[in-house]
């Protein structure tokens, strides 16, 4: 089944972000559950969206911006957006989760404004939205696989400070680490693998691979290092079987990746709480 | 200034908006020593213990850390703290007793580095010091609040700190375990000589392990050693708490909290 995306270029291309993505998402994802910013990401992706939109309308007017791939806009707007967010946090400090809601609407609001301009809604944009198998072309492959690295990169050099910073932050700042560097860091990082996710989940389904994968993992990772494993196992099985799966059952990958996605995170609930029923039953039993 | 000054603080004046919360705190404590700090509710204890660390500033006057200004002290590896919060840290994270513990020593190791052979054998001795080596790839939400609090005093300890802070650190542990925390805590004082301060408002449990005593009520009451502590403790009470409270031996449980003072010696303030 897989030989199909290994025979025709788009497609290929396609299946090796995928398996990048599927990578990254995940990683990135186990920082964004245990810095409670689950949330923070779904806001982020729609930013995403407002750059996109913004980038097309621009692409209309101005030749300049015709060729560029729209993603890098709504990277540099998703970075905007988050330090719009935490501006708001500070506004409201006693109200700080009405942050999300004020900048999510504002990101879709703005958005829709953008896409009517840009003549409504394209085939190019049900795929920003939805995810597309063939949206992938070389020259993006090459930028994913570029930028998968440097992502990597960073999360293994700074590997030790987020870690710290995400279980006690106040400890973390009392041991001198540099809490708002490794903010805005982590920022920038979860703004540019939405980017990178999106053109194969697309927009309204970033955060479900970067949440999803690793919320099946705490039921079964018993130390941080396994939360990764895990996460990236699943994130992978699912990005995999679910872009075979949309390409013959001819369906968005976005959705069918999060409908496998969501089976998984079924099954490994359904073992766990029976599991941990089981193991509660027979410490009673000896007790 | 001695050498073997540890901490000092100079006139310390604090305010939350118009709320005053300490006043023109003199306080010095020397190499060696075991402080407790004490005072009740809403005193300013844990408002103090984050001016020492630097994570907020006094509107007026100065801390020194080993004779450093607090604001240009570098050296934070030198000072292990366990805070209040360790207690309700997210017990649900995923992370193991060796990982905790090893958190410990990420600002001494620094940036760009990362953790080696060395620094693994730092963090099992810390844990075999107090006694949880069976539990080192535990999960840390697996275990009670006693061993937890074990698990955050080895992480202080890594580092090999020469002044040891505890902010409350015997919130929601039970009597049994808080008689063996503080015998353990004597035990890094007297045998490894780290000084240790120790914030508390359970004055009864501590008196028998700490070496100095301070009252704070927003001023400074007392500081001295135990032995005076305890000769003048109900004239220092009435002072710190006014004379509409007192402190009573009491025996009763508390079972809304989950945790059992069902031994005499345990002092807590009533109104």
């Amino acid at each position: 089944m897989i030989d199909v995306f290994l025979q025709y270029d788009f497609l290929r291309y396609s299946f090796y972000t995928s398996v990048l993505i599927g990578f990254l998402a995940p990683i990135v994802g186990v920082f964004i559950v245990v810095r409670r910013m689950s949330l923070m990401a779904d806001a982020l992706s729609h930013i995403t969206l407002t750059g996109i939109a913004f980038s097309l309308l621009l692409g209309r007017h101005f030749s300049l911006f015709a060729g560029a791939n729209p993603v890098y806009m709504g990277m540099v707007f998703a970075v905007g957006g988050s330090i719009l967010t935490e501006n708001l946090r500070r506004t409201y400090r006693f109200y700080q989760e009405i942050a999300i809601p004020i900048i999510l609407s504002s990101a879709v609001g703005i958005g829709v404004v953008f896409i009517s301009l840009a003549d409504g809604f394209t085939t190019d944009l049900f795929s920003y939205l939805f995810g597309s198998v063939s949206a992938v072309s070389e020259g993006d492959f090459q930028m994913v696989l570029l930028l998968t690295g440097a992502v990597s990169l960073l999360l293994l050099l700074f590997y030790k400070e987020l870690f710290f910073l995400s279980f006690d932050e106040e400890q973390a700042v009392v041991s001198g680490l540099p809490k708002q560097w490794m903010h805005f860091l982590f920022i920038i990082i979860t703004a540019v693998v939405i980017g990178l996710s999106m053109q194969i989940v697309g927009i309204l389904l970033v955060s479900a691979l970067m949440t999803l994968p690793v919320a099946a993992a705490m039921r079964l990772a018993s130390s941080f290092k396994q939360m990764f494993i895990y996460s990236v196992l699943i994130g992978e099985v699912s990005v995999m079987s679910g872009l075979v799966a949309a390409f013959h059952l001819d369906t968005a990958p976005g959705g069918m990746i999060v409908v496998i996605n969501i089976l998984l995170l079924l099954i490994i609930l359904g073992i766990t709480s029976a599991g941990g029923t089981m193991q509660r039953r027979g410490r009673r039993g000896t007790a | 200034m001695s050498q073997k000054e540890v901490l000092r603080l100079e006139g310390i004046d604090f305010d939350y908006g118009s709320q005053q919360v300490l006043e023109d705190i003199h306080l010095h404590v020397e190499a060696g020593s075991f402080l407790g700090l004490v005072g009740p509710n809403g005193s300013g204890k844990s408002t103090m213990m984050k001016l020492i660390l630097g994570l907020m500033k006094p509107d007026r006057g100065e801390v020194s850390l080993f004779g450093t200004p607090v604001q240009s002290f570098k050296d934070w590896s030198r000072i292990g703290y366990v805070s209040q919060k360790a207690n309700s840290f997210n017990s649900g994270f995923p992370a193991t007793v060796f990982e905790v513990v090893s958190m410990g020593l990420y600002g001494k190791i620094g940036l760009f580095r990362f953790i080696t052979k060395k620094h693994r054998q730092k963090v099992r001795e810390a844990v075999a010091q107090v006694g949880m080596s069976d539990y080192l790839n535990r999960s840390i939400g697996q275990l009670s609040g006693g061993q937890q609090q074990r698990v955050f005093i080895a992480r202080a300890l890594v580092s090999e700190p020469d002044l040891l802070i505890l902010d409350e650190p015997t919130v929601g542990v039970d009597a049994q375990s808080v008689q063996n925390f503080y015998q353990l805590l004597k035990s890094l004082n007297q045998d490894n000589g780290i000084t240790l301060i120790l914030v508390t408002h359970d004055i009864g449990a501590m008196t028998d392990y700490v070496t100095d005593v301070a009252c704070l009520n927003k001023c400074l009451h007392f500081h001295g050693g135990r032995q005076e502590f305890e000769d003048n403790q109900d004239t220092m009470m009435q002072r710190m708490y006014g004379t509409d409270v007192h402190v009573l031996d009491h025996n009763h449980d508390h079972d809304h909290h989950h945790h059992h003072h069902d031994h005499d010696d345990i002092k807590e303030l009533q109104r």
